[in-house]
C-alpha cells in the first residue's frame, strides 16, 4: 500500500510539474462552461431542466475528450521509464510490477476526477444560476461523472497497454492516437454507415446493439442518454441504440476497466528491462 | 554465507552466447570490480543477479534467496549504467520515492543527498543536473536501507576525480559495515585501488577471477625497471645492464617476476652510476588485456 502510494504521489507531482493537471483541468472547465452556457437555450421546446440539457452536451464531450486525456495521460507510463533506464532499476526495488502500475493508475485517475469535478461542477452552477429548477438534473450530473471516471478509467488501462506493448514514448503516442480515433471515431462512423445500408436489416437488429454495447465509449453514451429522455435528438446512435437495456450498456462501462487494467498488468508483465 | 553467488550460470539470447558457465561469489565487505570489453556479459550478468532477466541455465543465489525474490531485492541496491530519473522532478522527490518503496523514512532523503554533495541542489529539477549529478543521485539511491549487496554498473561515469574518491570512500564505508560490492567499471586505475578482487569477462566467459597480485604472478607479464643514470655514464649503464637508452638519463630494463631480485642486484653494484630506480609493475591495463585477449581455456 506504502509502495501504491508513493508510485502514486510521484507520478501525481509528474502531472502537476508537466502541467497536465492544469491542462486537464483547464479543458474540462472551459468546455463545461462553454457547453452549460449554450445549452441555456432550448429549455422550452424540450421540458427539460437545463442541467439535463447540459448533461446531454457534457456527454457528447466527455466521449470525445475524457479518452483523449486518459490516453495522453498514460501512453508514457511504461515506455518513457523504460526509455530513462528507471524501469529496470524500480523493478530491482521489493515492489511489484502491478503495484507500480496501479500506483500510477491511481495519480492519473485522480488527475482525471479532479478535472471532471471542476467542470461538472462549473457546468451545474451555470446551469443553476440560470434555471433554479435545474437542480432537478443533479443525480443525471453524478452520474455523468462517475460514468466518466469509468470510461476514463477503461482508457487510461488502454494506454498503459499500449505503453507496455510499443516499450518506445513516441511509438505508444502513435498508437495512443490510432486508438482513439478508431474507438471513438471510426468505430461510430462505421457503425453509421452500416446502419444506413442494412435499415431495419438483420445486422441492426442482431449484431448492431452488441457492438454498441462491446465499445466502452458508445456503452458510455448509451448509458447516459438512455437514463436521461430529453436528450435522444442529441445523436443518432443513442436514438438507433434505444432497444437496448442500459443496464447492458452499464455492465459494459464496469466490465471495461478490470478488462483493460488485467491486459495492462499482463502486457506490462512481458516487458523485459 | 556468502552475500552472492553465482554459479555455471548461462545465457544465450538467440544463437547468442551472452554468458558461458559464469562463476562468482562475492563475501560479506568484499568489493569485487567486474571488468570486460562493451558486449562481454557484463550488463546480462547483472541483469541475472538482480533477477530482471532469468538466467538459461546455473544457480543464483543473494544472501541465500533466489533472484528477483522479494527477500532477495529486499536486500539489494542496483546502480544502472547512465540512469536518466524523471527530468520534472526534483532531486528530493526522487529519492523520497525511492525511500518510500524501500519502505524508509522519505525524511531521510535530504542527509542522503547531502552526503553526495547535493544538499543544495536537492530542490532543483533533475533536468537541470549536470551528468555527474544525475550519476549521484543514482549513488544516493543505491545507498538506501543499508544493502547486502551493491550491483553498480559503471557508478562512477561522469563524475570529476574528486567525486570519484568521494564515491569509493562511501563504497569503503559501506563494504567496512559488511555489504558486498559488485562494480563495473572502465577506469581500471580506480578499480585497481579500491577493490579486493578482480573478475574479468570476455565474450561470456570468466577468464579471471582473482586478487589484482595473483593476477599479476598468474599472467607473469613482464616488470618494468626505470634506471636513471648520472649523465655521464648512461651509454656505460645501458651497456653493462644490457638496457634500452630512452631519452637522455633513463635506460629501460624488462624482465619476469622471478627475474626481478637478480637484475635489482647488478644494478645496485654500478654504484655511484646510478641516480635512481623506478619498478613499474604490469598495469591492470596489462593484465587486462591479456587476460581478455586470452583464447578460452
Amino acid at each position: 500500500m506504502t509502495r501504491t502510494m508513493a508510485a502514486a504521489n510521484s507520478e501525481f507531482c509528474i502531472s502537476l510539474r508537466n502541467r497536465w493537471v492544469a491542462i486537464a483541468v483547464v479543458l474540462m472547465a472551459l468546455f463545461s462552461f462553454v457547453l452549460s452556457a449554450a445549452g441555456s437555450a432550448p429549455t422550452g421546446q424540450l421540458g427539460a431542466d437545463k442541467l439535463s440539457i447540459t448533461v446531454a452536451s457534457l456527454t457528447s464531450l466527455a466521449v470525445y475528450l475524457v479518452p483523449l486525456v486518459a490516453l495522453l495521460m498514460a501512453f508514457d507510463a511504461v515506455a518513457g521509464e523504460i526509455e530513462r533506464g528507471t524501469l529496470s532499476l524500480m523493478l530491482t526495488y521489493p515492489v511489484s510490477r502491478a503495484e507500480i502500475l496501479v500506483g500510477k493508475f491511481v495519480a492519473h485517475l485522480g488527475i482525471l476526477a479532479l478535472a471532471l469535478a471542476v467542470g461538472y461542477s462549473i457546468a451545474a452552477a451555470v446551469a443553476i444560476w440560470y434555471d433554479p429548477q435545474a437542480s432537478d438534473g443533479i443525480p443525471a450530473l453524478i452520474r455523468l461523472f462517475w460514468s466518466s471516471l469509468l470510461l476514463g478509467a477503461t482508457f487510461l488501462a488502454l494506454g498503459y497497454a499500449i505503453s507496455a506493448v510499443a516499450r518506445r514514448p513516441g511509438a505508444a503516442a502513435g498508437l495512443a492516437i490510432a486508438l482513439w480515433l478508431v474507438a471513438i471515431v471510426l468505430y461510430d462512423l462505421a457503425l453509421l454507415s452500416a446502419l444506413v445500408a442494412d435499415t431495419n436489416g438483420a445486422f441492426t437488429k442482431q449484431v448492431f446493439p452488441w457492438l454498441i454495447v462491446a465499445n466502452p465509449a458508445d456503452a458510455f453514451r448509451l448509458y447516459n442518454l438512455s437514463a436521461s429522455e430529453a436528450t435522444m435528438a442529441v445523436t443518432g446512435i443513442g436514438g438507433a441504440a434505444n432497444t437496448i437495456p442500459s443496464s447492458q450498456a452499464l455492465a459494459s462501462m464496469v466490465i471495461w476497466p478490470v478488462v483493460a487494467f488485467c491486459l495492462a498488468i499482463a502486457a506490462f508483465r512481458r516487458v523485459v528491462p | 554465507m556468502q552475500t552472492l553467488t553465482l554459479s555455471q550460470v548461462t545465457k544465450a539470447f538467440g544463437g547468442t552466447i551472452a554468458l558461458a558457465d559464469a562463476s562468482l561469489n562475492v563475501a560479506p565487505g568484499e568489493r569485487v570490480a567486474l571488468l570486460g570489453h562493451n558486449g562481454a556479459g557484463k550488463s546480462t550478468m547483472m541483469k541475472i543477479i538482480l533477477g530482471l532477466i532469468p538466467a538459461d541455465d546455473g544457480d543464483v543465489e543473494i544472501v541465500g534467496a533466489k533472484p528477483g525474490s522479494h527477500a532477495a531485492r529486499a536486500v539489494t541496491a542496483y546502480l544502472p549504467e547512465n540512469v536518466a530519473f524523471h527530468p520534472s522532478l526534483t532531486g528530493l522527490e526522487q529519492i523520497r520515492f525511492y525511500l518510500r518503496l524501500r519502505g524508509e523514512d522519505p525524511r531521510l532523503a535530504k542527509s542522503l543527498l547531502d552526503r553526495l554533495g547535493l544538499g543544495s541542489a536537492a530542490s532543483r529539477r533533475i533536468g537541470t543536473y549536470s551528468k555527474g549529478m544525475r550519476q549521484r543521485v543514482g549513488i544516493a539511491q543505491a545507498l538506501i536501507g543499508k544493502p547486502r549487496l551493491l550491483v553498480l554498473d559503471e557508478p562512477t561515469s561522469g563524475l570529476d576525480p574528486v567525486s570519484r574518491r568521494e564515491v569509493y570512500e562511501i563504497l569503503d564505508q559501506l563494504a567496512e559495515e559488511g555489504a558486498g560490492i559488485l562494480l563495473s567499471s572502465h577506469a581500471l586505475t580506480e578499480v585497481e585501488a579500491r577493490t579486493d578482487r578482480i573478475a574479468i569477462l570476455s565474450k561470456g566467459v570468466m577468464v579471471a577471477n582473482d586478487s589484482l597480485s595473483n593476477l599479476r604472478r598468474r599472467a607473469a607479464l613482464p616488470i618494468q625497471l626505470q634506471v636513471t643514470a648520472r649523465p655521464d655514464a648512461v651509454d656505460e649503464v645501458a651497456q653493462r645492464l644490457a638496457g634500452t637508452r630512452m631519452n637522455g638519463a633513463r635506460v629501460d630494463l624488462t624482465c619476469r617476476d622471478d627475474e626481478k631480485l637478480n637484475r635489482l642486484g647488478q644494478i645496485a653494484e654500478l654504484g655511484q652510476m646510478i641516480e635512481d630506480l623506478e619498478v613499474v609493475p604490469p598495469s591492470l591495463e596489462d593484465l587486462y588485456t591479456h587476460f581478455s585477449r586470452r583464447p578460452v581455456q
